[in-house]
This record gives C-alpha cells, structure tokens and sequence, in this order.
C-alpha cells in the first residue's frame, strides 16, 4: 500500500488526541505542559504533510516550513515563560498539582 | 518506504502514550523525547530535512533538557493514585473519542484521499531546502523574523523577572 497524505493526517491527529487525554487526564502541571507541546507538534506534522503534497513548481511549498520555523520558536519561548511560572509557583504553593493550586489569592 | 512510515508512526504515537500513562515525570520526558524523535524521522520523510532537523535540536534538545532540569530541580513527586478517576477519565475519553471520531470522518470525506506523495523535481546543486528556506525567511518574511526576535528578547527578560525571589 502506497502512502498517502491521509496516512500523515491520521497520525496526526491521533498524536493530537493522546496530547488533549493528557491535559484532561493528568493532574501534574509539568506533564500537562508537555502535552501541550506534544499538541502543538503534532499540528506541524500536518502543516509539512500539506506542504509536501501540495507542490509548487515541483518544489514542496516551503512557505509552510518558514511558518514552522516560527511555530518552533514561539514554542521555545513558550517552555522558557511556562517552566519559570511553573518554578514560581512551586516557591509559594511546594506542589505542581493542578488540583491543590484552586484558589486565586494564597 | 511504508514500513519505515509505520516504524516511525508508532514510535511517535508510542512515546505519546507514555507521556499521558507514565507516573513518573522523568520518564514521562523520555517518552516525550521518542515521541519527537518518531516525528522527526516522519519529517524527514516528507523531504523537510531543515525543519526535521530543527525538531531534534530544539524540541527534543534544547526543550525536554530544559523540562528534566526543572523536573529534577523541584524534586517533582510521582502522581499518586486518585480516589475517583472514572469521572474525569469518562470526560477525557469522550472528548477525546469525539475527537478522533471527527478526524476519520473528515478525512474520509475525500479531498484527501488516495492522493500519494508527488515527485520532487530534481534542483540543482547548491540550491537545498535550506537555501530556499533561508531566502524566504530573509526575503519575504524579514519582518516576522524581526518580530519573533523582540519576542525572544521579551520571554527572556519575562523568565528573569519571573525567576527573581521576590516579585516587586
């Protein structure tokens, strides 16, 4: 069987939906943020999947893969911001369970 | 061919079960590294050897380092068992079932179907994907790349501020 555009599709959004369990799932703030990123990775696998069956001038549309470039820095910059909450959060509540950080003010 | 892209498909989808199921964070993270490195190989696949390549270094480099760092900096304990899971365990499947639901109906409405990976056309030398990714981002878009250049610089002075120990 030869491999077609919906192979990557599917494989993409299945990644999607074991990122969205996790968040739903898990209570431990650092594992949900890395299903967040497990998210967001697995939409780049479609936008370079639709950039390679789609060619333009029989080159790949690398349009998409200067948008992926962005997608990975924002995400880079993401972590750095998230994980520095993250660490501040720790310093006040000692815990990173989403469950017991449920009140606005102390 | 194919059995490469099933090999690298169930690494990815492998090591993303491993992040939702592992109770443990650092394994979680190396799941999450396996994860990326079956994606990556797919890129690869696709002939995006930059952005592949860019997947390994940042995400599974520079981005789960960072994660084990603060996993172990905060000595983060393993989850413990829940009293009563099957609520929002329910919950998450049923998003998560209509989700995937959605994906296979959408995708087998056709528009994508059956449609297999083009030919490129050969460039020539001298001209990799590279080359052209680089023209694009320092020809037509200079101005994101500005852009996530001042952003950079923003999330790096919000860590600053946000690492201090206390906030004023």
């Amino acid at each position: 069987m030869e491999l077609t555009l919906n192979h990557f599709l599917f494989v993409s959004g299945a990644l999607f939906a074991i990122g969205l369990a996790g968040v739903l799932v898990r209570r431990n703030l650092l594992i949900i943020f890395m299903c967040l990123e497990l998210m967001l990775a697995a939409a780049n696998l479609t936008l370079v999947a639709f950039s390679r069956f789609n060619l333009v001038e029989g080159q790949p549309a690398y349009d998409a893969h200067v948008l992926l470039f962005f997608i990975i820095t924002v995400a880079a910059a993401e972590v750095a911001v998230g994980l520095a909450i993250i660490v501040a959060l720790f310093r006040t509540k000692e815990t990173t369970d989403v469950t017991k950080v449920n009140t606005m003010k102390y | 061919m194919t059995f490469l892209f099933y090999l690298f498909a169930a690494l990815a989808l492998f090591g993303g079960i491993g992040v939702v199921v592992c109770r443990n964070p650092v394994s979680a993270a190396f799941s999450m590294v396996l994860s990326f490195l079956g994606l990556a190989s797919l890129f690869i696949q696709l002939d995006a050897y930059l952005v592949g390549t860019l997947q390994v270094l940042v995400y599974a480099g520079a981005i789960m380092v960072l994660f084990l760092f603060i996993i172990m900096l905060l000595d983060v304990q393993e989850e413990e068992k829940r009293r009563f899971p099957f609520i929002s365990f329910a919950g998450a499947g049923a998003v998560v079932t209509a989700f995937l639901v959605l994906v296979v109906l959408v995708l087998n409405r056709g528009g994508t179907a059956g449609r297999t990976l083009p030919d490129i056309v050969p460039s020539e030398p001298g001209r990799s994907d590279v080359h052209r990714i680089g023209e694009l981002l320092f020809g037509t878009y200079w101005f994101p790349v500005q852009i996530v250049g001042v952003l950079l610089l923003a999330a790096t002075v919000g860590v600053v501020v946000l690492s201090k120990k206390e906030l004023k």
